[in-house]
């Protein structure tokens, strides 16, 4: 079946089996493969990518189901000359990786945390956190780095 | 000349330096195995076992074959042929250990569920999972080895050719008498049984490979998400017949090991001989739901520990039996797991009698291996449990009975009852500050506030105290110890003709951020900005020699061949300067990344002018080569000895038996830091896996030997909703043990945490009687604990 869809601003079209999810559309069709699966039980939200811009674990969505609207990956947040976006940018200068698998879901779940909160805590973020796993860093500079993403992105929008 | 650190010239080890590897994670660049875009690949699916001791009656793969796009169903009779070893084991702990025979695929019999029986190979991922499930294999079910403590008495065997479970005894027992006359003298003494539950490493990527063959040259690319490339291309030569010079292994970038990368895997082999086979590339990435079964677990043992004590809680004899689980098989370093704690058991304390011994156990399940402080999590958790008894049966705070037992600081270096030599530390200082920053007397205050009150939430606080051998390893030690191999790290710098530095390095880092701290050390040696450096590493095509990344080794070892390297570039530009500028080598100093006569800083030589003369060779002193290169080896001759001392506050519901860890502080001797927020991290981390390890994560079986929660929905990794920011401290004994002062950290948080936590559980239910708190400390197991205590009161 065809779908198309606007992949960080351009529309893209491919021609996939219906049982195609969307993280291998964008993976194997698209070569974007910054989204990562971890788990086949949409536990760890390695996959997260923003769907019309809400996180979803694109392991969870059938490509058909992304048909006719935009998705956001880990590679559509830099602007084109390679500056970092500034939730890119707090995650580096807060230590907020290490083995960098989980990121682009923490990256794309906490674009979503900051979007919907005028303003942040600690258990907030904790809390919005709670469906991505990461194994290296205990979380602590990933809560940092939301909290001063926020910061930096101001305090209300 | 010499090469001091002049005031101008700022100090590059120590900064919070960012992270060069970030931007390339942080925007999906990095290529993970899985990532990689290989024309006309094969894609492997495997049928498993799923049964945990069977013996395999029929394979019928006709409708496979059949099926779209399949290339080959093979068996493992059907590539017997292809192996020129089973599959390695590299750590025989004693000569008469029993190893049986490890095939990629099983040919009789299979021993864990999970374990490979059919190679499915079809030209995509699709085809491949449909033809697998299109496999029919009838087996015979026997009964399976489950429980270590049945193991132990052969009633049944886990494999059908052995006559024992048992893979091996191994005792280290100096003073028998010694320990038996402690014992008989012993005013108090603690006998515990403490359980060390199977762990699932669960790193966020999952093994993924793809082997690109040249079938006209007979050359393999190996790509893989490991952390050993060098080990597993010797590995791979050794078990595939394919000349080592034949064999090119690459780690892309790895999403995560703690120790489930450091091994040869079943599939890794079959890539390889399929892709010799079919002269066509192949590659797998494994399921979550089937890592969690074929990839290695962790811990898994049953510790039986005992103290004996003086009146006054000094303790004078530590004797440890452990019967440890070896799984199914014996992989890459499964015997030597529960060696690296066997000398740890007396922990940071003053001991005069020490006995050990262990009993590797084969079963019907998953093979173990090592995960994240292998060996030390285990040794730490038997002391520090033991300790908080004894504390208790001498009505002792447990800071106090700690106190009484440290190695005193000035006894380093110490040679400690079980044969080490301990580098550095002050413990005392370590648990000193952990109860400042904790604010120890105020949290017993509102303990005793709580209980006074009958307060349902019921306040623990666990302490613990940590040394870990780590630095793996002096080469000589572990040939004593009959490792397979040695424990060295290899180095090359080389100054490029426009004055960049190359650093090749031996690590295979996973998370580490080795690219960002090795080019601290060679810049802060050097003079010049860490942006001039870049770091080589995970091939070995282009780093050819190296012992990878595990157990704390790759500053420590890594790093120091790094540092020596350097020095000897900087020896040999040295002989060129005094030559260019036609003074003595004496006379020279070496500052700010240029040579200078002493006394008079107008006459100097840049480094980067050096390295150009050192390119065009136009006028080198006689008997100096051409370019500007040096090349280590460093074998180190002790171990490093990180410490520390970690403190849990947990919460207890007393109607829900749910625990909550409150805060944790940690501090920590790694010894001198290059990049301190590196260090922190790496910190955080372990801390999460060991209050994983005591809170949440075990690897449940059911009565057939079927692994209950294979799956991350069921097998509980703490998200950042269960924790707490952790509060961390350190202390700075730097390691004599070579020239950066370093000890490693990559393991020390997983060491220093379960133990904390569990003790403050049962410190929160003490005074109803509870003196134990097997892990995982799940809310029905505490709850029940409360239940059994208030019913016997």
């Amino acid at each position: 079946m065809r779908v198309e869809v606007t992949v960080n601003g351009q529309e893209r079209v491919a021609d996939v089996e219906p049982r195609t999810l969307l993280v291998h559309l964008l993976r194997e069709h698209f070569a974007l493969t910054g989204t990562n699966v971890g788990c086949d039980t949409s536990s760890c939200g390695a996959c997260t990518v923003l769907l019309d811009g809400e996180s979803v674990k694109s392991c969870t969505v059938l490509a058909a189901q992304a048909d006719g609207r935009a998705v956001t990956t880990i590679e559509g947040l830099a602007d084109l000359d390679g500056t970092l976006h500034p939730l890119q940018r707090a995650f580096q200068e807060n230590h907020a990786l290490q083995c960098g698998y989980c990121t682009p879901g923490m990256v794309m779940v906490s674009m979503s945390i900051l979007a919907e909160h005028d303003t942040l805590d600690e258990a907030t973020v904790r809390e919005g956190l709670e469906g991505n796993l990461c194994r290296c860093t205990g979380y602590h500079n990933i809560v940092k780095a939301v909290l001063a993403a926020k910061e930096a992105m101001g305090a209300s929008r | 000349m010499t090469m001091t650190d002049s005031p101008q010239q700022e100090r590059i080890i120590g900064e919070r330096r960012l992270r060069r590897e970030d931007p390339g994670l942080l925007s999906g660049e990095n290529r993970f195995s899985d990532d990689l875009v290989v024309p006309g690949a094969l894609h492997l699916v495997l049928v498993r076992s799923p049964h945990a001791h069977a013996k395999i009656l029929h394979v019928d793969a006709n409708a496979a074959r059949s099926m779209p796009g399949v290339v080959a169903v093979l068996t493992g009779q059907d590539l017997q042929s292809e192996w020129a070893a089973p599959m390695p084991c590299a750590w025989p702990v004693t000569p008469d250990m029993k190893n049986p025979a490890h095939y990629p695929l099983a040919t009789e019999y299979v021993h864990y569920a999970g374990e490979c029986v059919v190679a499915v190979v079809a030209r995509s991922q699709i085809e491949a999972v449909d033809a697998a499930g299109a496999v029919i294999v009838e087996y015979e079910e026997l009964t399976p080895v489950l429980d270590l403590e049945d193991a132990v008495t052969d009633a049944s065997l886990a494999h059908e050719e052995l006559d024992s479970n048992a893979s091996f005894v191994w005792s280290l027992d100096p003073n028998p008498e010694a320990v038996e006359a402690a014992f008989r003298e012993a005013a108090v003494t603690v006998s515990e049984r403490y359980v060390q539950q199977r762990l699932i490493p669960a790193a966020m990527e999952p093994r993924a490979m793809v082997v690109v063959p040249s079938p006209m040259g007979g050359d393999y690319t190996v790509y893989s998400a490991t952390q050993i490339p060098h080990v597993l291309r010797v590995m791979l030569a050794l078990t595939t017949g394919i000349p080592e010079t034949k064999l090119r292994v690459v780690a892309p970038s790895v999403g995560g090991g703690f120790g489930s990368k450091l091994d040869v895997y079943a599939e890794e082999l079959l890539c390889l001989v399929l892709a010799r086979r079919l002269r066509q590339p192949v590659r797998f990435t494994e399921e979550r739901g089937e890592g969690t079964m074929a990839t290695i677990h962790g811990r898994g043992q049953v510790q039986y520990m005992e103290l004996a004590a003086n009146a006054d809680g000094k303790v004078t004899a530590v004797r440890v039996k452990l019967l440890a689980d070896m799984g199914a098989y014996l992989q890459l370093v499964t015997p030597g797991v529960p060696l690296l704690g066997a000398f740890l058991y007396h922990g940071v304390y003053d001991i005069g009698a020490y006995s050990f011994t262990c009993t590797g156990l084969f079963t019907n399940k998953t093979p173990t291996d090592a995960y994240r402080g292998a060996g030390r999590p285990e040794a730490t958790y038997a002391i520090e449990r033991a300790m908080d008894t004894l504390a208790r049966k001498l009505a002792m705070d447990p800071a106090e009975i700690r106190r009484r037992n440290f190695i005193a600081a000035e006894k380093f270096p110490y040679e400690s009852v079980a044969g080490l030599v301990f580098d550095s530390g002050s413990y005392q200082e370590n648990l000193a500050k952990a109860l400042d920053r904790a604010g120890y007397a105020e949290l017993r205050a509102e303990q005793q506030r709580r209980r006074a009150a009958g307060d349902p939430r019921r306040l623990g606080i666990g302490v613990s105290c940590y040394v870990e051998m780590c630095g793996l390893a002096p080469s000589r030690v572990l040939a004593s110890l009959n490792y397979g191999a040695g424990g060295w790290e290899a180095a090359t710098v080389r100054i490029l003709p426009t004055s960049k530095v190359q650093v090749v390095t031996g690590t295979a880092p996973h998370g580490q951020g080795h690219e960002t701290s090795w080019s601290m050390i060679v810049a802060d040696k050097l003079g010049i900005s860490p942006d001039d450096v870049e770091v080589l590493h995970s091939d070995t095509a282009i780093a050819p020699h190296g012992m990878d990344t595990y157990g704390s080794r790759s500053l420590s070892v890594g790093g120091t061949a790094i540092y020596l390297a350097t020095e000897r570039v900087i020896e040999k530009a040295l002989k060129i300067a005094a030559h260019q500028m036609e003074v003595a080598e004496e006379d020279l100093e070496y500052v700010g990344a240029s040579f200078r006569v002493k006394g008079s800083p107008d006459q100097q030589l840049p480094l980067a002018a050096i390295a150009f003369e050192a390119f065009t060779a136009h006028n080198l002193p006689d008997g100096v080569e051409p370019n500007l290169e040096a090349s280590i080896s460093w074998d180190p001759p002790n171990f490093t000895f990180p410490n520390g001392t970690h403190i849990a506050v947990v919460e207890v519901d007393e109607e829900t038996g749910r625990v909550q860890l409150e805060r944790y502080i940690a501090v920590d001797d790694c010894g001198n830091q290059i990049n301190p927020m590196i260090v922190e991290g790496q910190v955080h981390g372990g801390i999460t896996q060991g209050v994983a390890q005591a809170l949440y994560e075990e690897a449940l079986y059911d009565a057939s030997g079927q692994l209950l929660n294979a799956s991350l929905a069921d097998y509980l990794v703490p998200s950042a909703a269960e924790l707490p920011s952790f509060e961390l401290g350190s202390t700075v004994t730097p390691s004599p043990t070579n020239p950066l002062g370093v000890k490693g950290v990559g393991e020390a948080g997983t060491i220093g945490s379960a133990p904390a936590v569990i003790n403050a559980v049962v410190d929160a239910l003490a005074d109803l009687g509870v003196t134990d708190c097997p892990m995982p400390a799940t809310p029905e197991r505490v709850y029940s604990l409360i239940q059994q205590a208030t019913a016997a009161r």
